[in-house]
């Protein structure tokens, strides 16, 4: 029975991250706001980043620096490393997604994505 | 110095460094600078081009290459490996490009400002080096790191055909979401993989993953990296940004997306399913059969929403939707006859859809009396007449679509339905020639209009210049020249399909 409780808490970084992933997913779809659709991508990348820097993490382990002590447990740096390379593309892809909802709003005066849509099959009618 | 043994690096490094000398040339004034800029491209594709063809008559004289980078052995390191499948893929995606740009300095004029001209090469430049290095990696992450390296700056090569058509914007917008979704699925994929077996190299992954085939969570991590290709190959139903996106971008974007960037995103897929995961995998079968059943939709959808369509680019996008349907088809019988057929198309389309986004963009340029913002059907009329030469370029792209003898279309689709019919799938035999035979009807309706009907404004003859029809007939010539002589392309995709099912 405990070991049962301990298969299910001790995954408890594992139940943050599906909830912030599902939380940005909703998001990002059922918004047609421009800004709260970017807001859900961050959220939803941001918990797979969360993923991959506690999967790095070892019980008792310290941080990945050579001690002395030949016993010390280090944690995993390798998806740190990796992560940082994604956090990286996030803010290109954040900064990316901004500067076409500027571009967005100065051409056609809103971010809302149906009255976007709108505009667009407007436009397609009148070939 | 002997720098041969160097070239899996320098295929990647060369673009990838030409890239910011490109923006430089802002430094050097108004006029002279985009012809810096597009020199620097040019020569630094022809050099990645050469590279390429080299590479390929290594791999087929001396096997596989694998390149350690910074001498870091594989697992621990990055490696490249250059093989009978990535070698194939390269010089296909090195050549469109090269042709693509020695013309672009038409093209561009009309399109984008001369401002934002050295910016375009650099983001071309990068799309490029991106597409090579998802091909030549063979680490599972750096193929994530690609992957984003090619969509950002796709992305912001879409919204570069604003000058044109302000929609671009909102389709660029939208393949950031949905691009940026496929990408992070892949990357949790990825994680999960990671965590099963602590490592990222994909051969060692393949040497791994077999002893977990009842995992849970490697199936789920199977799950996670076919969602995220699927996005960013757009297979059906996961393709809505592809139309808006190859529909309103600039017309030379539209060329080197359509030719290769979604075929990038096939390669990598098959990569996965076969050379990580392998045919022995739980569970691949169902997924095989999936991935037919939403190729064979994908394959009728397209073609009938392409037969709807009144603008020429949407329509040429939404027959691309169906010619990933019948690579899909290939992959997803898992054979190797299937496999084969998938890499002849694969490689056929991208020359099919090459010569047709380029020439729809050499019909823009001035060959239809005044400046038109968009090629529709009506507007197009009488083009056959002002534009002879080009159109019959045009017509051969759309037959070889269809798949009509002489053309490599057809070898493409006897492949295919070859593979089909030695897996006993009548159905899906019947339904990829029900939509061949559907595809006439979006291909009659292009001649009908160019030819058959009068045209709305004045047509001027005799307007056509060697630079309107030489890009579209290079692509032809090779178009013909496979559906001819065919051999070479098939040895060469049977070797590419070899390495990763046995041939039985």
């Amino acid at each position: 029975m405990m070991s049962d409780m301990g298969q299910v808490f001790g995954h408890w970084n594992v139940y943050l991250v599906i909830f912030l992933m599902m939380l940005g997913f909703y998001t990002l779809i059922a918004r047609g706001n421009m800004v709260k659709k970017m807001v859900g991508l961050n959220v939803f990348q941001t918990s797979v980043f969360i993923l991959y820097i506690s999967m790095g993490k070892i019980d008792n382990s310290t941080a990945p620096i050579l001690t002395d002590n030949p016993l010390a447990i280090y944690a995993n740096p390798l998806p740190h490393v990796l992560i940082l390379t994604a956090i990286v593309v996030g803010v290109a892809t954040t900064a990316l997604g901004y500067a076409l909802i500027i571009r967005i709003y100065e051409n056609f005066g809103t971010i809302e994505d149906h009255e976007l849509v709108d505009f667009m099959e407007d436009e397609e009618n009148t070939l | 110095m002997n720098i041969a043994p160097h070239f899996p690096i320098l295929q990647i490094i060369v673009p990838l460094l030409a890239a910011p000398l490109a923006a430089m040339s802002l430094l050097f004034g108004q006029v002279r600078m985009r012809h810096l800029a597009w020199g620097v491209t040019t020569l630094s594709l022809a050099i990645a081009f050469f590279i390429s063809l080299a590479l390929f008559v290594q791999v087929q004289s001396g096997g596989t290459i694998s390149y350690a980078l910074g001498d870091w052995q594989a697992p621990i390191g990055i490696v490249y490996i250059v093989d009978s499948a990535s070698s194939f893929i390269l010089p296909l995606i090195c050549g469109i490009a090269l042709v693509a740009t020695l013309f672009a300095p038409r093209l561009l004029k009309d399109e984008i400002s001369l401002h934002d001209q050295p910016i375009f090469y650099t983001l071309w430049l990068l799309t490029i080096a991106g597409m090579l290095g998802q091909v030549i990696t063979g680490d599972a992450f750096n193929i994530f790191v690609f992957l984003e390296i090619t969509s950002l700056s796709a992305y912001a090569l879409i919204a570069l055909g604003v000058g044109r058509d302000r929609r671009a914007l909102p389709a660029a917008f939208n393949y950031l979401i949905l691009g940026t979704l496929g990408a992070t699925f892949y990357v949790i994929g990825i994680g999960l993989l990671y965590m099963l077996t602590g490592t990222l190299n994909l051969d060692d992954l393949a040497t791994r993953l077999p002893a977990l085939a009842d995992n849970n969570a490697a199936a789920a991590a199977l799950a996670f990296i076919s969602i995220g290709l699927f996005l960013k190959m757009a297979l059906f139903p996961l393709h809505f940004w592809l139309v808006p996106a190859y529909g309103y971008a600039p017309s030379i974007v539209s060329v080197l997306l359509a030719a290769t960037a979604t075929k990038v995103s096939v390669y990598v897929l098959i990569r996965f399913l076969f050379g990580v995961f392998g045919v022995e995998f739980d569970g691949i079968a169902t997924l095989g059969s999936v991935i037919i059943l939403l190729g064979v939709l994908g394959a009728l959808v397209g073609t009938l929403a392409a037969i709807f369509e009144r603008d020429i680019k949407r329509l040429l996008a939404q027959s691309s939707i169906a010619q990933l349907g019948y690579m899909a088809i290939g992959i997803g019988l898992m054979s190797h006859a299937g496999l084969t057929a998938a890499f002849i198309h694969l490689f056929n389309h991208a020359l099919m859809k090459g010569a047709l986004f380029i020439g729809l963009g050499a019909l823009g340029l001035g060959l239809l009396g005044t400046k038109k913002a968009r090629l529709t059907l009506d507007n197009i009329r009488g083009a056959g007449r002002a534009a002879p030469i080009t159109m019959a370029g045009i017509l051969i792209g759309g037959l070889a679509l269809i798949g009509v003898p002489l053309t490599a279309g057809f070898i493409s689709k006897l492949y295919l339905i070859r593979a089909t019919i030695d897996a006993d799938l009548w159905a899906t035999t019947a339904l990829i020639a029900l939509s061949s035979v559907l595809a006439l009807v979006y291909v009659w309706k292009i001649v009908e209009a160019a030819w058959l009907q009068p045209p709305t404004t004045e047509i001027v003859i005799g307007q056509e210049k060697i630079y309107h029809w030489l890009p579209v007939w290079i692509f032809v010539a090779a178009t013909i020249g496979f559906g001819i002589y065919a051999t070479p392309l098939i040895e060469a995709a049977q070797a590419a399909a070899s390495l990763f099912v046995e041939n039985k």
